[in-house]
Formats: C-alpha cells, structure tokens, sequence
C-alpha cells in the first residue's frame, strides 16, 4: 500500500525523541505582554501539561506551538519541525483541541470526522476504520449519525477529542480539555486520554487550571503571568515545598496562633476555620505539638502538600486568587478575535 | 474497554495536488449538505424574490405602460434571477462569519492544506448554492410570459453561475474583515441593497437622472443583470421603441456594451475578488 507510506515511528525525525522544544518564546500583543520568554522541551510519549490561572498565557503558548499564532520572538520545534519554517509540516503533525468547540453542528459526528478526513487527506482506505476506532474509544460510535447539534457538551468535548487523533497525529494538544464540564465527564475524558496514551504513541500537550487535572501529567509546567516559575513532575514539585500542611481544631485558635509563633517559631493563619502552617516532616511534628502547645486540641490533620500548595509557594497566591485578580482579558483566543479587527 | 488495537498508519496530506483538490472538494460539499439540511434558509431565500416578482411587479404593470407588448413581470423577471443569486451568494459567503464566531473556521484554518483551497472551496460552494437557488426561480418563468427555450435556459444558467461565483467571491472577501455576526447587517444595509436597487434590476435605468445614472454604471450588479435580461429579451417579439426603453443595455458615452465583454468584467472581478480574499485568508496572525 504505497499511500501508507509514513510509518508511525518516523514522525517523529530520526535526530530527536522531543516532540516539543520551545526556546525563548515571546508574544506581544500590542502592549500586553502575553507569554514573556518560556522555555521547556516535552519527550515523545509524555503527558505535558501547563498549568496557571486564566490569563497566564497558556492559550498563547499553545497557539504559537500549533502555528496558529507567530511568535514574537524565540523559536519552537513541534514533531521536529519549525513551527514558523516548516508550518504545514507541524500541521500535518499535530491533532488539536480547543477550549470552545470547532464542530459544526449541522453535521453529523460522522460528517465532522469525514470533513477533518479530507481535510487532513488520511488515506481513503484507513478512513473507515480509523472512524470506527476513535469514535468507539469515546463511546460516540453508537450515536455516530446524530447531528451534533443534539449532542451534550462532554459529548462534543469527546468528538473533538475523537476527531484531534483522526489523522494519528504525534503530538495531541488539548487545550482546557475538560473546562465547563461536570466532575463525572471530567474524569471519563481523563480515562480516554490515559488509554490514549497506552494505545497509541503519543505525546499530549494540554493546558489546564484545575489542580485535580494537573496530577495526571508526567511532567508539569507552571505558569503566571507569561513565564514558566516551574516545572518539573508533580510529585518532585509537591517534594520541592519539602513542608507538609498542618490544620488543627483547637478551643483557643488565637492563643495557638501565639503560641506555635513563640514556642515553634512557626507563622501560622487561620484558612476555613482552621489553624493551618506548613512544617517539614509533619507527622513528627503532631506528638510535639501535643506535649508543648499548651492549648487544647480537638483535632488535627496532616497532608502532603496538594500542587495548590505548589502553586502558592511559587506565585505567592491560590490560583483561585489568580483567577480572579486576572480576569478574563486573555483568556480568549486572541488570534481568532484580532483577525478582523487590524 | 478493548484492549490495545492496531492503530492504522495515516498518511496526511504533504502538499500534494490531489490533498488540495480532497480539501476544495469537502468544503465544497459541506455548504450543500448544510444547504440541504436548512429547509427554512431555502424557503425564506426563495420568498424573497416571489413577493418581489409577483406582488411588486404586478402592482408596478399596472401602472407602467409596456403598452400590452408584454407585462412588466416579463421585465423584472432576470432581475429577479440577479437578485436571488445575490442575496443566496452574499448570504452563502458571509456564513464565513458564523463558521469564525463557533469556532468551525479554526477547524479549517489549522489544517494542513493551502489556504486558498478553503477559499476557493467556500467560493465554489457558495456558487453552487446560489445557482440552484437562481434555477429554481428559473422553473417560474413560464408563470410571467418567458417561453421554457432550452438554449436560453441553459445561457441563463450559465451566467447566473458566473454571477454567483463572483458574488460569492465578494461576499468572502468582506467575511474575511468582518469580526462579528452584527456587522452583517451593516454589509446588507452598505452593499447587497444599493447594488441591487442600482442594477437595473426592479427598473429601467435608461431616464435615470445623471447621478444615478452614473452609480448604476459603478455597480458590479448592472454588467450582471443586463446579460439575463437581453438574453430573456432576444425570445420576446417587441417593436424596437419599446425594447429600447426595457432593455437598454449598459453603455461607456456612445458605446453600447457587447453581452461578451459585460460577462468578461464580472469574470475579472470574480478572479480579482477571489485573490483578494485569497490572500486575506493567508496572513499569519
């Protein structure tokens, strides 16, 4: 079959096992600054994620690596390929998934994937089965014929998701894959990509900014206000904190407070009605904190820092905070909504 | 769920000219299935040009002295093929705009074909769409004094496609510059109407006034309508007084514009549109 002609393990170039290598990347749009000079590198077959508060420039670093957006400065390598050089060859590469839907509603799911097929010239004998295979991976086959204007809104997020892997692209890029839908869809999608993952070879690029999200990555990029403050696995960031989060019930909160700065010099807040602070080694910690407090306690509680904790440590705020001190100014893709305007 | 299964090798497109064709192709067909689907937009756009034909140009024959040589229905008629393929072309090209605003046109625009195959995919659709429309208003014909000639029939059809593709190509050029969904009804209120009202369409522009005689000059419309109209006429038995004044063909000072060089004009103009849009669609953000 002469049309089968890429074989999987070549999509990736021979010279690189990166799927991804961005080096410096900047974009301005007019003044605002939206991504100020990232760095980082993703190996094939790994599950990358960004994670930050909408605004942080998460969007716009995903459409510079889709060629959707030209860099301002800095350069980036996506399937081993330019990504302003060598656009369609990126294209030809890459499946991608957006925050709002890309479908067309007066289609059928069939008729979408059929469009992108065409779109993307897969080989007009792998067309069926590869159909059958992605819509089957995300339970649609059965609905397959429904126009997608009757589909729920985790129903569409998975035939994007279905349609991103139609041309068996290297490199998948979810954006916000699972924003706007509920925990139990959520947790279906996940269980997709992670099949995903097994099944295929392929490496996934997504943005999120929910914590829950984040801890399915390999490796995690944190990022705030248009640079990367970390990155690293989301257990070597949660070790980085090295503190263990401490909560206690106590008659007198005030007096605690007091107490743990003079006898432990240790800050601690109340935070949802508990005394909480952050020591290394925590459970060591508690026997101490009951011989020598002085205040009686109700209860207590010792976690393992949450990538939340993470994210406080590096950006100094909650990326609840984050959220809501940003704004949304960002959050739309720039590049479709500039089009018209310039 | 199943255990690991084969996952085809899929060849994407690389720039090859049977991609480009597979990619113009699907756009393409996308506008005639969503033209299918909507019963209502086929409808509503036929409505249109009925109420015009039938209640305008009947009021209007009563009052139009064609002294009995035929009826002022037979004149509009082309005028009203002209206006159905403007509005179903311009409305054709502008859903460019809704495809921007849910998100459809990020799904063509990333994909890894030439821009100008979606261009000129959405440009042929478009067309297509239209000329169907303009052929179903064609059927009417018989209903207003124009014998059913198949050679006529078949002339009409063929400038009514030309005519469609370059409104589309038009239409697509605007879309590429309009952001969001209102300002369409800046582009029908700018353009469709103006153009349709100046084009000869609905009345003879032979005793315009100089102004408006010249406007009807400047719109592309008028190098459109007038071919349909002396195609339609050239089956009518009409003393020459009389054609004169209802079929009076464009003329630049003395020189009556020949059928061939009108279409010429709408041909450049589609190519020169179609680039245009063309090259909107290409620019990096």
């Amino acid at each position: 079959m002469t049309q089968l002609e890429t074989p999987a393990a070549a999509r990736v170039t021979a010279a690189t096992d990166l799927a991804v290598v961005a080096q410096d990347l900047k974009k301005n749009y007019k003044e605002i600054e939206a991504v100020r000079g990232v760095s980082f590198e993703v190996a094939t077959g790994e599950i990358f994620g960004f994670l930050g508060p909408n605004g942080a420039g998460k969007s716009t670093t995903i459409s510079m690596l889709c060629t959707l957006v030209n860099p301002s400065a800095g350069s980036a390598r996506v399937a081993g390929f330019d990504v302003v050089a060598d656009q369609a060859r990126v294209r030809q590469r890459i499946g991608l998934v957006f925050q709002d839907t890309t479908l067309d509603d007066y289609l059928t799911a069939s008729e979408n994937l059929r469009f992108h097929a065409e779109l993307y010239g897969v080989a007009r004998d792998v067309v069926p089965t590869r159909m059958r295979q992605v819509l089957e991976m995300v339970d649609l086959w059965e609905r397959r014929d429904g126009l997608v204007q009757t589909y729920s809104g985790g129903m569409k997020r998975r035939l994007e998701i279905a349609r991103g892997l139609l041309h068996s692209p290297a490199v998948l890029f979810l954006d916000e894959p699972t924003v706007g839908l509920d925990p139990q869809t959520r947790s279906h999608i996940w269980s997709y990509i992670q099949e995903l993952r097994r099944r295929e070879r392929i490496t996934i690029f997504l943005t999120t900014h929910y914590m829950d999200e984040a801890e399915y990555c390999d490796r995690l990029a944190i990022m705030d206000n248009g640079v990367l403050v970390a990155i690293d696995t989301p257990e070597a960031l949660k070790g980085s904190i090295g503190e263990d989060r401490v909560e206690l019930h106590t008659d007198d909160d005030q007096r605690a407070i007091e107490q743990l700065a003079q006898h432990f010099q240790i800050t601690a807040q109340v935070s949802e009605g508990a005394v909480t602070f952050h020591v290394p080694g925590g459970e060591q910690f508690v026997p101490r904190l009951f011989a020598e407090l002085g205040v009686p306690i109700r209860s207590i509680r010792v976690s393992r820092p949450t990538l939340d904790d993470v994210f406080m440590t590096y950006t100094g705020r909650t990326i609840r905070d984050a959220e809501a001190s940003s704004g949304d100014r960002l959050r739309a893709n720039p590049w479709m909504r500039s089009r018209g305007r310039r | 769920m199943a255990a690991a299964v084969d996952v085809p090798v899929v060849r994407v497109a690389g720039g090859r000219a049977g991609d480009d064709l597979r990619a113009l192709w699907v756009v393409w067909k996308r506008e005639l299935i969503r033209f299918r689907r909507n019963r209502m937009r086929i409808v509503t756009s036929l409505a249109q040009p009925v109420l015009f034909l039938f209640i305008l140009g009947t009021g209007l024959s009563t009052v139009i002295s064609t002294a009995d040589h035929f009826n002022f229905r037979t004149f509009m008629f082309p005028g009203v093929l002209g206006m159905t393929v403007l509005f179903t072309s311009i409305f054709s090209a502008i859903s460019i705009v809704w495809d921007r605003e849910f998100g459809f046109l990020r799904e063509m625009l990333v994909a890894p074909v030439h821009r100008w195959t979606l261009v000129l995919g959405k440009c042929l659709g478009g067309a297509t769409v239209a000329t169907i429309q303009g052929a179903i208003m064609l059927a009417l014909a018989g209903l207003v004094g124009v014998p059913y000639n198949p050679v006529m029939l078949l002339v009409l059809l063929l400038e009514m496609m030309l005519t469609a593709f370059a409104l589309t190509a038009f239409g697509v050029m605007l879309a590429a510059r309009i952001s969001d969904v209102q300002s369409f009804q800046v582009v029908t209120q700018l353009f469709v109407l103006p153009m349709f009202f100046l084009s000869g369409a609905v009345f003879p522009v032979t005793k315009l006034p100089v102004w408006l005689g010249i406007l009807s000059k400047l719109d592309p419309l008028s190098y459109a309508v007038d071919p349909l109209r002396k195609e339609v006429f050239s089956y009518l038995s009409i003393p020459p007084p009389i054609r004169h004044t209802f079929d009076p063909g464009v003329s630049w000072g003395a020189w009556h514009l020949p059928v061939i060089f009108e279409l010429g004009l709408v041909a450049i103009a589609a190519a020169l549109m179609l680039g245009i849009a063309i090259q909107q669609f290409s620019r990096p953000a």
